[in-house]
């Protein structure tokens, strides 16, 4: 497998550290009720298919990136850059 | 047909001519009082138990596949009970139990070898995990033993002592672990469900859950509509999915991980190993072949099939521990899809909808498992209470903070 950064190039699947899906990109705020930090930490959609999750460049650009990915081919068909995306 | 030696020299002497079937391969009927979905090692077992212990023998466990083609399938078979957490102690406490008795409580060779399982330590701070894991295990009233170096060269003189970029400092002995013939369980768990009237559908997949004002009333399958007074989804791998059909988003990310396998090699291991600085672990099965793997691929994926840098790392891992094995060819890797929960154990609970049950999450150690899952299971459906080993497996702990979180990794689904 092979990720294509946004600011590195295509590179190995080594460099980089999978974090979990786009879930945790919507972080409750301190005080919402508890339901909503469960389902932030630990409930998933966990689809059979296309998904978008969290990597991290931890050996290249440090960035964390936004994937695009097909859980059961692996295909994978978009990088994003998660700072740009919040931008 | 009851199996014993002497049938299989007197079908040796006439041919094998009288062999029948393990077991039928009936219709689905319309009703069932209680179906289950999933026909892996946990939904057969649960059926066996249903049947066995409650007596409930108007059940259907469905399979979209065959019998065992799933993780049951796909493991790398180790059986142990070295948990140290209230709640998944006497869990695995009582699996390991049911091991000891399950051949002849189900009149079928699972091939279960006690053969002992070492967990290698290589640090202080190692030593002392282990040490009090072990104390755990012996108040839970199983075994262990914390050797030395020493202690550990007599049991496993190949290891690469020499080494020093992870020194062996000793070992936790499970000498009641070992390993078991992982097909053989789903089949001796079918056969036996099946003589006790349970009727085992394959290639019959669920498409739909029928519920009607919170009561789970049938579902719906590539055979017809069966309706049911009670559902089980026993579906480790593909639960998030058969979840959705009733409206529930689990706790679960679903990850790959791979095994492996060499040419067969007269016995060379004569126990489970485990490296304690990088996630390895082998032993031999009883063809001769080294089986072994490591860590999951890390990434979600339903592909049963890994990426080369896992592979790299396992062999690297195996490399470093015991160069001897270096020489033996690979034969095949393969993966399987492992549900993985936020804190590493699994659910067995009843559901937001009456009728409906819930046995999931068993992350990478579903296979020892099994007895204890099928027992839990089927008294939760036959009692409507949760089994006094499997109280602390509710769906609801996560909202709750009642985790039971064996490693201390915390709530990322793939540290677990």
């Amino acid at each position: 497998m092979r990720l294509t950064c946004p600011l590195c190039g295509e590179r190995d699947r080594r460099e980089f550290y999978y974090y979990g899906a786009e879930d945790f990109l919507r972080r409750p705020e301190a005080e919402a009720p508890l339901a909503d930090w469960d389902n932030y930490l630990h409930l998933r959609d966990n689809p059979a298919g296309v998904t978008r999750d969290l990597w991290y460049h931890e050996a290249g650009c440090s960035q964390w990136l936004l994937v695009t990915r097909n859980t059961v081919t692996h295909e994978i068909s978009g990088v994003e850059l998660v700072a740009e995306r919040k931008a | 047909m009851r199996y014993s030696g002497l049938k299989v020299i007197t079908e040796g002497l006439f041919g094998n001519k009288g062999w029948t079937p393990a077991w039928r391969d009936p219709a689905p009927k319309a009703e069932y009082d209680v179906v289950i979905i999933g026909g892996g090692g946990h939904g057969l077992s649960t059926a066996y138990y249903l049947a066995k212990n409650h007596g409930i023998t108007n059940v259907a466990v469905l399979e979209k596949g065959y019998l065992g083609g799933g993780n049951v399938g796909r493991n790398t078979t180790i059986v142990r009970a070295n948990y140290f957490l209230p709640g998944n102690s006497e869990f695995y406490s009582h699996s390991l139990k049911l091991w000891e008795g399950l051949e002849a409580d189900l009149n079928y060779n699972v091939m279960h070898s006690q053969r002992g399982l070492i967990n290698l330590f290589h640090s202080d701070g190692q030593r002392d995990a282990f040490a009090r894991r072990g104390n755990a295990m012996i108040n839970q009233g199983d075994d262990a033993v914390l050797l030395d170096r020493e202690g550990v060269r007599e049991h496993l003189p190949y290891l690469d002592f020499e080494q020093t970029r992870f020194p062996i400092y000793g070992g936790l002995l499970h000498p009641r672990g070992g390993s078991a013939r992982h097909d053989a369980v789903a089949w001796g768990y079918a056969r036996g469900a099946d003589r006790r009237g349970v009727d085992l559908i394959q290639n019959c997949e669920v498409t739909g859950i029928d519920i009607e004002n919170g009561v789970v009333r049938g579902v719906q399958t590539t055979r017809g509509a069966i309706r049911a007074k009670k559902v089980a989804i026993v579906v480790a791998g593909r639960s998030s999915q058969v979840a959705a059909m009733a409206g529930m988003r689990l706790p679960i990310e679903s990850h790959v991980l791979q095994a492996f396998v060499t040419e067969g090699l007269k016995p060379v291991i004569n126990h489970v190993v485990s490296f304690g600085m990088g996630h390895f672990y082998i032993s031999q099965s009883d063809k001769g072949g080294l089986v072994f793997g490591g860590d999951l691929d890390f990434y979600a994926s339903y592909a049963a099939r890994g990426n080369l840098p896992m592979v790299e790392h396992v062999m690297e891992a195996g490399m470093t521990l015991m160069p001897m094995i270096g020489r033996a060819k690979v034969l095949r890797s393969w993966g399987g899809i492992m549900d993985m929960s936020p804190d590493g154990s699994p659910v067995i609970d009843k559901t937001h909808v009456e009728g409906l049950f819930l046995d999931c999450g068993w992350n990478y150690g579903g296979f020892k498992a099994v007895p204890a899952s099928g027992w839990c299971m089927a008294h939760l459906m036959a009692t409507g209470e949760s089994h006094e080993v499997a109280r602390k497996f509710r769906l609801d702990r996560f909202a709750t903070g009642h985790l039971l979180d064996e490693e201390g990794t915390g709530s990322q689904h793939n540290l677990h």
